[in-house]
């Protein structure tokens, strides 16, 4: 479905995505699992062509995203879904139209379907009733659930997922993990989920892929994953805070640099 | 040292050349989207509703208390030279000409450009622009674009609304206060405000119209993704608007003149 070749994204001096190459395959969840700033999301809106890459290629459905005409992006893009690190709600717009609104912008459904569909959608995040609200009503949680709502109202092929779980409570977490799951048995919807939560990506994940400072440091099952040989896998998997990869981010000693103040 | 500076002088200028060539960038695209169908009308009736019906009630104030004043004033001026039956044309005419146009202007700079400059900037901190794009929406077209239109339909008609309502400002001093004779208030007005003063005070409102959109739409559309580039870019929006509304007023009314 999404195949990555050489992919090079540069911040400046900062490299985000060092030439990756990795796929996700039709139907599939495939988890991009890695620590903060290590690049994620910069990955994803390059999937997405939200972001011009420096090098290399994205291919959705066969087409080159990185150098396709507007139109046929934004051709791609109606097969796309994607819920926000910050959920990304319209501001103006109670929670209602803002799940209408890619509805009523390219479809022209009657208002009673339009009602229907967003009843179901919010139903299946479980915030029926929400419907007048307006986003900055909600609580974080909420919102992405709202997000997710929305991601979903055009009943896309491929659904992006920045951190869908972060920031909720044990029992959405739950909610989530498993509509994801069912949107991709049920509708096999193709999912790309970014994450940094180990367990809910070990429940879900046909396949993942481990990200660190821009390098694609291991991709498998989450039985290889889990019985990966590396250092690094294994200390981002177990969650210790001492191992090849280090917490802090410059290469200065911490000792050095407090007494040389 | 002496380098120094010319280096700074030199990259303080590229930095405003460049920042000049990405707003007229900016604006040829906005205009040129909005050309294209499918056309927003809806869209665009929002955003003069927001831009014009809204700042209704503040022009309407303005102009009556402009003109209050200047019938006071010029009354006060006129009787001097027993030339108070002039005060119509004086009034009328610094309103069509002048305090009209830029006063208005002036207003909804403050009303709704800073409005506009924060809303596109929040709109940006928080991804909604990307959202857009994953719709497949050109956000250039759907949020800037109506805008830019909005205020170029907008301020010539709430400067018409100032204009009118001035001039019956005017009249409440002139002609009821301080008994002016009636029939000269609006004669001499009649007489001496020529079809050139009127065009010349639709061309600035339009131009300020455009400038107040365009500039506060660029703002908010550049502005830093924190919460201090966006309130710094509310402050620039009704800063510069405000200084380029009367740059470009002295440079039309010389060429009017
Ligand atoms: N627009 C930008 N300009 C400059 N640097 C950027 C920009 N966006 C991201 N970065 C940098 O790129 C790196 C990767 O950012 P990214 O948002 O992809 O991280 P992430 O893996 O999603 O982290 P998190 O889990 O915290 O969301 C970070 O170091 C960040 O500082
Ligand atoms: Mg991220």
């Amino acid at each position: 479905m999404i195949r990555v070749e050489n992919l090079v994204k540069k911040y400046g001096r900062l490299v985000v995505s060092n030439g990756l190459n990795c796929r996700f395959e039709e139907g599939k969840i495939t988890v991009i699992l890695g620590g903060s700033g290590s690049g994620k999301s910069t990955l994803l809106r390059q999937l997405t062509g939200l972001e011009r890459s420096d090098s290399g290629c994205v291919y959705f459905d066969g087409v080159d995203l990185t150098c396709a005409s507007k139109k046929k992006l934004y051709e791609k893009r109606k097969k796309m879904g994607m819920l926000f690190q910050g959920s990304a709600l319209f501001n103006y717009l109670n929670i209602f139209e803002n799940i209408a609104f890619p509805l009523r912008e390219h479809t022209r459904i009657a208002e009673n379907v339009i009602k229907t569909i967003v009843t179901m959608k919010l139903e299946m995040v479980g915030l029926r009733g929400t419907e007048n609200l307006m986003p900055s009503q909600l609580s974080g949680g909420m919102t992405k659930r709202v997000g997710l709502a929305r991601a979903i109202v055009m009943d896309p092929k491929v659904i992006f997922y920045d951190e869908p779980t972060s920031g909720l409570d044990p029992i959405s977490t739950g909610v989530i993990d498993k509509l994801i799951k069912d949107l991709n048995t049920k509708l096999n919807i193709t999912s790309v989920v970014v994450s940094h939560d180990i367990e809910s990506c070990f429940r879900i994940a046909d396949k993942i892929i481990i990200l660190f400072s821009g390098d694609i440091i291991a991709q498998g099952t989450v039985e290889e994953i889990k019985n990966s040989k590396d250092l690094r896998v294994k200390q981002f998997i177990n969650g210790e805070p001492e191992g090849p990869i280090p917490f802090t981010r410059t290469d200065k000693n911490y000792l050095d640099e407090l007494l040389t103040g | 040292m002496k380098f120094d500076i010319l280096a700074y002088i030199g990259r303080f200028t590229l930095k405003r050349v460049q920042v000049l060539g990405q707003s007229g960038v900016f604006l040829l695209v906005a205009f040129y989207q909005a050309f294209l169908p499918p056309f927003r009308i809806r869209r665009l009736l929002k955003e003069i509703e927001f831009i014009g019906s809204k700042s209704f009630l503040i022009v309407f104030v303005t102009g009556l208390f402009t003109g209050l004043v200047l019938g006071l004033q010029g009354y006060h001026t006129l009787t001097q030279f027993g030339a108070e039956a002039l005060l119509g044309s004086a009034v009328a005419l610094s309103i069509i000409r002048e305090l009209g146009p830029v006063l208005c202007a002036l207003m909804v700079t403050g009303r709704a450009g800073s409005a506009i400059a924060s809303q596109i900037g929040i709109m940006k901190i928080t991804d909604q622009f990307p959202a857009l794009e994953m719709m497949a929406i050109d956000p250039v077209k759907y949020v800037i674009s109506p805008k830019i239109l909005a205020g170029i339909i907008s301020l010539p008609l709430l400067t018409a609304v100032f204009d009118v309502v001035g001039i019956m400002g005017g009249y409440l001093v002139g002609v009821k206060l301080l008994g002016v004779n009636e029939g000269a208030y609006f004669g001499k007005m009649v007489t001496s405000v020529t079809f050139t003063d009127i065009y010349g005070g639709i061309l600035k409102s339009l131009s300020f119209g455009l400038l107040i959109a365009w500039i506060s739409s660029f703002m908010g559309f550049t502005a830093d993704p924190t919460t201090e580039g966006v309130s710094a870019a509310t402050t620039n929006a009704v800063v510069i608007t405000s200084l380029s509304i009367l740059i470009v007023d002295y440079i039309l009314t010389s060429l009017l003149l």
